[in-house]
């Protein structure tokens, strides 16, 4: 039996009935990475590693939550003695002496960590087209982008290659790839999940989380990936809770709020209607929609583009020739050194956003650019406390349209930093957030964010949950639907 | 013209706390190169930081002490700039809400007291180290000390000399080693200061343009340094010219400053708070256990030796003035009675030695428990003040037990008066021409006499009792 498109569940059930072996289960998953090549979706793959613990758990049956499940690892995240490039030349040869805790946490639930997908370099893009190893293609179409930063681990599993991948969200680089390849992709609240281990970006936005088919698996990976780590102090000392319990709780009566500063009318005709339709569907199973404003949310691109440019450019600093990753070769000296290392390991955007960020911080700047984005952030993260005493959850488009050409974005990086319009404000004010499939146009998938309160991944996960139990948007997939 | 100089210094003081400020790696000194450094001691990607609670214990310790402002709540930025031996590109610092706030401390220099006030004390993480001369034509690096707890102390602009500077800098030296937050051993770098020298009229309000000379690490570098500086910005000064706004290298073999680099070469470390971190928070149950924990501190101890032991001013002064010349003092007095002869002799022949080893009392062979039965033995009689000297010596040498070597080398003191008077008379019967002369005036021939029976006892004669039958014989 293929395990091509199946879900988390569904490969536990079939091992538990024995239906397939986990090695049978592991080296599948490499043959359907082989027969997807094209999709360029795996910048390194673990399969003698992975091989080896799925005969182990052949030979000792474990009880584990996600015993033998191969599982898609973004190439952010650090894995001991598996190459770990964050999609850079910077770190084109880099392997880490340590794991990740979410990784760490996975894999001692019985997740294999079959390999590491391809992502925006450092995770800064929204299209898959600034990995050093090649843009990634959405199985949906030629020449498709998936979205982006976690555009390698979106395209796998919407594939149907593994039933689960992990992401990580700074602006919506899970959120952004999940709509644009139809699956299910959740952000937790910040500091649900250890950044230990997680290549930074911009510290006070990355968060990780997971990546499938179904909201159900979603909350099954998340089970297993929060935990409070005390390597991370902005790691939140919370309970965390079983994500799966409330699941198939009615929603009846459910306050959905709509953001009546998200302006729908500029949309396509086709992507409003699929919106909308959704709205209805909620209606019909006896939720509530409520208009709640968001007065400043208008600011958040802006406020984004200065906050996440300023952090990344000194997380990056690290990476200068010296300890590890790309050296130049021949330096004449250390000024030489440093300027060629970082020249020839970082492509065009992670420089511009360093650029960006070194000129938002500088000495006579810094009030007007990166405290003024703060004082912002400030105000986008008061206005959704006020929201969230009238609603449940918050409901948008997750993106503007759908998946769109390799290439077609021009040269002007501002249109691309509009993709992420409607998921930076989570990431600004530190709340959960997923999409969900809920359309097809043009032949192309579409997903709805769904926006939690502080904490409140059950209540998203639920009524996300609702609308995959009584729609099949979920199982549509570019090779047909799943019946 | 007159022209006043201005002096501020930062000093960087190393705690000696256990692990890292960030890091579990340990902070000991003089291990293998990169044998003390972890992943977070490297930057590698993807690693973050976790204070050190203890390190902020330890500069609140000095915050009380210097009686400053805590901050209860206090964070961390990020100084940014690209150095082979700071791994992250940045160091992670205390800018805007530094752990301690506003103090102040007391000087005594040329011959005066003086208030110095603290702007501020904040906690960062030290550098590592390039290493040049190991590898030919390479530049190597050890991380040893990259993440090591630097609580660093900045003095307001106040300071007039460079008499004052150390005297500024000792007094600090002293207080961190009496609270136990520092070893201040210098030659290892545990203390080093960087000094800024700047020149006024003495009418003007506004400060001249100063200069930071980097990285002193002994107090006579400091005074040096400073000589140097306030001579060469004079000379510029009364030639018409301007002071260069700069930072400036101390070289003490030429004994001169050199400059560094100019404000216009100086990096833009793009400040900005660190978002791996939280604002640590100190909760008043905390400050007050650290409160009620802070040690006796020099001045309080100079007070109580005066007012309840009865020392001398300025014996009491320089026993306090030492952590471990002040244990040792009060050690030694909770095993014998004779406070003041603890202290004549700590002051005296104790520290004479010190000064002849350049050691701290604590590095000697001499222990409280031996050195207090010594005061007993002089006390008791059972040996002289000369032959205690010589004891002490020997403990000095050997580390042996005094009733030992006394009783070994037969040191004990004679006392029977009978059998002194009749060597005293013989002393006498053999040398009737210095008694004729002594009789007919020659006072100091009495020496001559107290001499002779002190050798022929081999110092053991009670040197009181010897003076008193001399003075009988000789009328």
């Amino acid at each position: 039996m293929s395990i091509q498109f199946k879900t988390i569940k569904e490969l536990k059930n079939m091992l538990q009935k024995k239906e397939i072996s986990n090695k049978e289960m592991v080296e599948d998953t490499f043959t359907l990475i082989e027969s997807n090549k094209h999709l360029n979706a795996f910048v390194t793959l673990n399969k003698e590693e992975s091989l080896k613990k799925a005969e182990n758990f052949d030979n000792n049956p474990s009880n584990l939550a996600l015993s033998g499940i191969p599982i898609a690892q973004k190439d952010l995240f650090c894995t001991k003695d598996l190459r770990t490039t964050c999609g850079s030349n910077m770190l084109s040869s880099f392997i880490p002496p340590y794991s990740a805790t979410v990784i760490e946490n996975l894999e001692s639930a019985g997740c294999i960590s079959i390999g590491k997908t391809n992502m925006d370099e450092f995770a800064m893009g929204s299209s898959n087209e600034t990995s050093f190893f090649g843009n990634v293609e959405n199985p949906w179409g030629e020449g498709l982008v998936p979205g982006g930063s976690s555009g390698g681990s979106a395209s796998a599993v919407a594939a149907g290659i593994v039933a689960g991948a992990t992401g990580t969200d700074t602006g919506g680089s899970i959120r952004q790839p999940a709509s644009l390849c139809g699956i299910t992709g959740l952000k937790p609240t910040y500091g649900r999940i250890s950044r230990w281990g997680m290549i930074a970006f911009a510290s006070s936005l990355d968060q990780a989380g997971p990546m499938a088919r179904t909201a159900e698996d979603c909350a099954l990976m998340l089970n297993e990936m929060c935990s409070h780590d005390p390597k991370d102090t902005t790691s939140l000392d919370e309970n965390v809770p079983d994500f799966t319990q409330n699941l198939n709780s009615s929603i009846k009566g459910m306050k959905i709020g709509l953001v009546k500063e998200f302006d729908l009318s500029k949309l396509d005709n086709d992507v409003v209607k699929v919106f909308e339709e959704s709205k209805r569907h909620y209606e019909s199973l006896g939720a509530e929609f409520i208009e709640i404003s968001l007065p400043n949310i208008s600011l958040s691109v802006p406020t984004y583009y200065v906050v996440a440019p300023a952090e990344c450019s000194s997380n990056l600093s690290r990476f200068d020739g010296v300890k590890f990753g790309r050296r130049c070769e021949n330096p004449k000296d250390l000024e030489d050194l440093y300027v060629r290392s970082r020249s020839e390991g970082f492509g065009d955007e992670v420089k511009r956003r360093i650029l960006i960020g070194s000129y938002v911080l500088s000495a006579g700047f810094y009030d007007a650019y990166y405290k003024k984005a703060q004082q912002v952030r400030r105000l986008i993260k008061n206005d959704f406390v006020s929201a969230f005493e009238k609603v449940d959850v918050i409901m948008s488009p997750t993106t503007r349209g759908t998946a769109f050409k390799a290439g077609s974005m021009g040269s002007d990086p501002i249109q691309m930093y509009l993709e992420d319009l409607f998921t930076i404000p989570a990431n600004l004010a530190g709340l959960p957030a997923m999409s969900v499939p809920n359309g097809i146009v043009d032949n192309k998938p579409l997903g709805m964010q769904l926006i939690g309160n502080f904490l409140e991944e059950s209540k998203i996960l639920q009524v996300a949950h609702s609308f995959q139990s009584s729609t099949d948007w979920h199982l549509k997939t570019p090779n047909g639907d799943i019946s | 013209m007159t022209w006043q100089t201005v002096i501020g210094l930062e000093i960087h003081v190393q705690l000696s706390t256990k692990s890292k400020l960030f890091s579990g790696a340990s902070t000991g000194f003089g291990a293998e190169p990169n044998t003390h450094v972890d992943l977070v001691d490297m930057g590698l990607p993807g690693v973050l930081p976790v204070p050190n609670k203890d390190a902020f214990f330890k500069a609140i310790r000095f915050g009380l002490a210097t009686n400053a402002e805590i901050n209860q709540v206090s964070s961390f930025d990020r100084k940014n700039y690209f150095y082979p031996d700071l791994p992250k590109g940045y160091q992670i610092t205390q800018m805007a809400m530094p752990i301690v706030g506003k103090g102040s401390i007391k000087i005594f220099a040329n011959g005066q007291e003086k208030i110095v006030n603290i702007t501020r004390a904040h906690l960062e993480e030290d550098a590592g180290k390039s290493v040049h001369d190991l590898f030919e034509g390479e530049t190597g690096i050890d991380l040893n000390r990259a993440g090591t707890p630097l609580l660093e102390i900045v003095s307001e602009p106040e300071i007039a000399n460079a008499k004052e500077a150390v005297a500024y800098f000792k007094a600090i030296r002293q207080i961190v080693t009496f609270l136990d937050i520092c070893d201040g051993v210098m030659a290892e770098g545990s203390m080093r200061c960087d000094v800024n020298v700047s020149m006024k009229k003495v009418d003007d309000l506004e400060l001249g343009t100063r200069a930071e000379i980097k990285n002193i690490n002994s107090f006579k570098f400091i005074e040096r340094a400073i000589a140097f500086e306030i001579d060469r910005q004079t000379k510029i000064l009364e030639s018409g010219g301007s002071v260069v706004q700069e930072t400036r290298l101390y070289d003490s073999v030429k004994n001169e400053t050199r400059s560094m680099r100019s404000k216009e070469e100086a990096n833009d470390y793009r400040y900005f708070p660190d978002p791996d971190l939280l604002p640590v928070v100190i909760s008043d149950k905390e400050l007050e256990e650290i409160r009620s924990s802070l040690p006796e501190l020099p001045e309080q101890k100079e007070k109580r030796y005066i007012s309840e032991i009865k020392l001398e001013e300025s014996e009491a002064k320089i026993i306090a003035s030492s952590k471990t010349m002040a244990n040792m003092f009060e050690e030694a007095c909770l095993k014998t009675d004779d406070s003041s002869l603890v202290a004549r002799w700590l002051v005296g022949e104790v520290s004479a030695l010190l000064n002849k080893d350049n050691i701290e009392i604590d590095e000697s062979k001499l222990t409280s428990n031996n050195f207090a039965v010594l005061i007993e033995r002089i006390s008791d009689k059972t040996i002289s003040g000369k032959i205690a000297k010589s004891v002490l010596e020997e403990v000095w040498e050997s580390g042996d037990g005094v009733d030992a070597i006394i009783e070994e080398k037969g040191l004990v003191q004679i006392q029977d008066e009978s059998l002194l008077e009749s060597i005293a008379k013989k002393i006498v019967e053999d040398n009737p021409g210095q008694v004729n002369a002594y009789k007919g005036g020659k006072d100091r021939l009495f020496g001559f006499f107290v001499g002779q029976v002190m050798k022929e006892t081999q110092g053991k004669a009670n040197p009181q009792s010897v003076n008193e039958i001399l003075k009988q014989l000789l009328k």
